[in-house]
């Protein structure tokens, strides 16, 4: 095994070869500790690292490497979320400096969805570097232990990057080469978007495979069980650059009364069995969003579990 | 040009509310062209506020001049003579007229009558769109002539971000995604490639970020 580039637990298990399972934890709209204990309790060997997002929506909720670091207290693996959207240069390496002295080895890179969807639509988008930019930022922090100006930094900060791809955006022809971009702008991991269309997916990870971008780091592939049909219906409707074919949204509904939930997560389970097997998958981010305490049950049955020890 | 929408009668009403007698100060720049404080809509905006405060039984007196520019010593001199004969003087120019009339006339008070929103132009009739964002350091070249820094509501250097669907905007389907364009525009000329690197993080000095900008040109100022 060549040299670690952060020690993660995330980075160990994919580097080991074995299926990475990672999970999501939404910090609360408040600063109800308990309330965020109670939620990632429910993943605790569940997962490899489990993401935490920063803003999420653009709703304000306790900031993401506060909600992290007690996750590291508790001894979960966090994978610490950045937008974009509301740090400028400085505070970004700020926090990134801050998050590694608290034990976080994992950082998500992302653009952050627009103000406008969240609950303080009136403030100023900040967007000083894109996502691209935060992906390059970090591993230049972390590989050339120098700031964005060049200057030395006094104890590098370690950390394994990860970012996002949609394959689902438009336009689609683009979207493997936007990828192939964040990979180069130096992404250890990827986790894509939800996943719904299967066709979509095969197709887009063949040509990431063509490219060989599955050699260079590794892709989660994005599941996020349904829970209702109207929750499928907002995701196709108003959720930008998700894609939900109708099959889905009928499946669900032909599931009939108090059994849709199910569907979805066997829907879920059906698609996990695939990736297993998808050439250059490597492994699953399970998005189960406000529905944690069904993690252990879809880990359970996807075959999951233990997770590996390394 | 810079493009500017009028603010409502009542905001306009508020502002005057302690005055008898106003000037309106119309401009025949970028303002006339985006058709907001020209000649026509000083007139109708003294009109307007004639009417409105005559009602309330509070008559208020209302000249008007349309200036050739505002934003220029030479052409804010035109109201020289009369800028004192008024209680405050109402702005139709973009937000640089009040402030150099301001300048000029420290004893008067100015205020704007018109907000002013974006370089841009007009792409249908009535119809103004912005383009141009003042960065002060353009990189359109990288994209064709298309700037991502103004049209993308992230002025992402790399996009489009995972909200772009079917040509539009994550936050508005009203709005074109600019880097759905920039992509598109790439593609069919076949220079994809060009969008295949990372592009240093970009220098917010020359934006007003930087503070208040200033250009000199030495040979002019001779
Ligand atoms: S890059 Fe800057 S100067 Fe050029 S069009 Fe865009 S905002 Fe204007
Ligand atoms: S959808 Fe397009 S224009 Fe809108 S923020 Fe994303 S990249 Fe920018």
């Amino acid at each position: 095994m060549s040299e670690l580039k952060s020690g993660s637990n995330l980075e160990k298990v994919l580097k080991a070869g074995h299926f990475a399972f990672t999970g999501e934890c939404g910090p609360p709209q408040g600063a109800n500790v308990e309330h965020l204990k109670e939620k990632y309790s429910h993943l605790k060997g569940m997962v490899d690292a489990v993401n935490v997002t920063d803003n999420q929506t653009a709703v304000v909720r306790m900031s993401s490497w506060a909600a992290s670091t007690l996750m590291v207290q508790d001894g979960l693996e966090p994978n610490f979320q950045m937008v974009c959207r509301d740090r400028n240069r400085l505070a970004m390496m700020g926090d990134i400096l801050g998050v590694h002295a608290m034990g976080i080895r994992n950082m998500l890179c992302l653009s952050g969805d627009h103000q406008q969807f969240g609950n303080h639509p009136e403030s100023k988008n900040v967007y000083d570097i894109d996502s691209m930019q935060l992906i390059a930022l970090v591993k230049k922090m972390r590989d050339e232990g120098k700031f964005m100006n060049d200057k030395d930094i006094d104890v590098p900060p370690k950390l394994f990057i990860g970012a996002a791809s949609n394959p689902f955006a438009d336009p689609y022809e683009f979207r493997v080469y936007r990828l192939a971009n964040k990979i180069e702008a130096g992404a250890d991991f990827i986790q894509t978007q939800c996943i719904y269309n299967m066709d979509k997916f095969r197709d887009f990870m063949k040509k990431a495979v063509d490219m060989g971008l599955h050699e260079k780091a590794y892709i989660l592939a994005g599941v996020t069980p349904m829970k209702s049909v109207g929750m499928a219906r907002y995701m196709s409707k108003s959720v930008p650059g998700m894609d939900v074919p109708d099959e889905i949204i009928n499946r669900l509904k032909g599931a009939g009364k108090g059994k849709v939930a199910e569907e979805g997560i066997k829907f879920a389970l059906e698609q996990i069995e695939e990736f297993k097997e998808m050439e250059g998958v490597a492994g699953v981010h399970l998005m189960a969003i406000e529905w944690e305490h069904k993690v252990p049950e879809i880990a359970e049955r996807a075959g999951v579990l233990p997770r590996p020890v390394v | 040009m810079i493009v500017a929408d009028r603010k409502s009668l009542d905001e306009i009403l508020w502002m005057v509310s302690d005055c008898n007698k106003i000037l309106i100060a119309g401009c025949k720049g970028c303002v006339t062209v985006c058709n907001v404080g020209g000649m026509k809509e000083v007139g109708i905006l003294a009109s307007a506020l004639k009417i409105a405060r005559k009602k309330e039984g509070k008559p208020l007196e209302v000249d008007e001049k349309t200036l050739e520019r505002q934003c220029d010593p030479e052409y804010v001199e035109q109201i020289r003579d009369i800028y004192d004969d008024y209680d405050a003087v109402v702005s139709m120019a973009c937000g640089v007229g009040p402030q150099f009339l301001s300048e000029a006339y420290p004893s008067q008070r100015f205020f704007p009558a018109v907000n002013t929103t974006f370089f841009g132009g007009a792409t249908e009739h009535g119809i103004w769109e912005e383009r141009c964002a003042g960065c002060g350091t353009c990189i359109i070249h990288y994209y064709d002539g298309m700037c991502p820094i103004a049209r993308c509501s992230k002025s992402i250097q790399h996009g489009p971000c995972g909200g772009s669907a079917r040509g539009k905007c994550e936050i508005n389907a009203e709005l074109d995604c600019i880097w759905d364009m920039i992509v598109k525009k790439k593609m069919e000329q076949g220079r994809l490639d060009d969008l295949l690197m990372v592009k240093a993080a970009k220098d917010w000095r020359t934006a007003r970020d930087g503070g208040p900008r200033k250009s000199i040109r030495e040979e002019l100022t001779k």
